[in-house]
């Protein structure tokens, strides 16, 4: 898990436009990205995460949301063009979880929205 | 402030479907309970770390929950094969988990440290071929 930046300037419509995203679940993209934090590793994510975080993962798995649930993150990007399955994305329907997939690789998705958040300071 | 409250929860080892429900409840009850957010999250993620470790190595296990004004605590009773060095799986990083694991993305060696970090008070006794008893107390003041 790598926290990236604090920023109260961004939110999930600027991560959609940034990751050029497709929007799996959630209705509500003007929800704040209080951090974002990049892990396959669900307890790194339980260790470092704070209220609010988004996550981008590489990990496909109904515990990702069940993880996001727990921790408060404001939502999750499936990265390397991953498509959750329709378990996972009704349960994340069902919690409230917003969820966007994109085709860029974990390393590229960090990046823009590190100097996303970098240049909005 | 909330009134006292207890509720106990079934764990089913293996049952990898529904693994994480327990302590979505947990949480929703808290949440329910005025409990502040941040007592919350820490109870929610002890509780989750927990129930995750009876799902994949125990064959079943009861989760207690007690708010009081003063604190919650979580006492997660689970029949199983139990901890022979509680000093080594204590250790960040010490795992014995399974490859399937893994892939759910838990399984590195974290639960029981991500345990302790967000708790009071933490007490866990193990007997191998019994199971194990974990004793976790979040102050609420």
């Amino acid at each position: 898990m790598t926290s990236l930046a604090s920023s109260k300037s961004i939110t999930l419509a600027n991560v959609r436009e940034i990751l050029s995203a497709e929007v799996l679940n959630g209705d509500d993209l003007s929800v704040k990205v209080v951090e974002v934090g990049a892990a396959d590793l669900l307890s790194d994510v339980l260790a470092m995460s704070k209220t609010g975080t988004l996550l981008l993962t590489g990990l496909v798995s109904t515990q990702v949301i069940r993880t996001a649930v727990i921790a408060d993150l404001c939502g999750v990007v499936f990265v390397r063009g991953k498509k959750p399955g329709d378990e996972i994305l009704s349960l994340a329907k069902e919690s409230g979880i917003p969820v966007l997939g994109t085709n860029l690789k974990m390393f590229e998705a960090a990046g823009l929205l590190y100097t996303a958040i970098s240049e909005n300071h | 402030m909330h009134e006292a409250f207890e509720s106990i929860y079934q764990v089913l080892g293996k049952d990898f479907a529904n693994a994480g429900k327990v302590s979505t409840a947990i949480k929703d009850t808290l949440k329910r309970l005025g409990v502040n957010p941040t007592i919350v999250r820490r109870v929610a993620i002890v509780s989750y770390e927990a129930e995750m470790n009876v799902v994949m190595y125990a064959t079943r296990g009861k989760v207690l929950l007690n708010v009081s004004p003063d604190d919650v605590t979580l006492k997660i009773n689970d029949e199983g094969p139990g901890i022979p060095d509680l000093a080594l799986a204590m250790q960040e990083g010490y795992t014995t988990a399974t490859h399937e694991m893994r892939e759910m993305g838990f399984g590195a060696g974290m639960g029981l440290p991500n345990i302790q970090r967000n708790a009071d008070e933490f007490n866990i006794d193990s007997e191998v071929g019994q199971g194990t008893r974990l004793f976790v107390r979040v102050k609420q003041i």
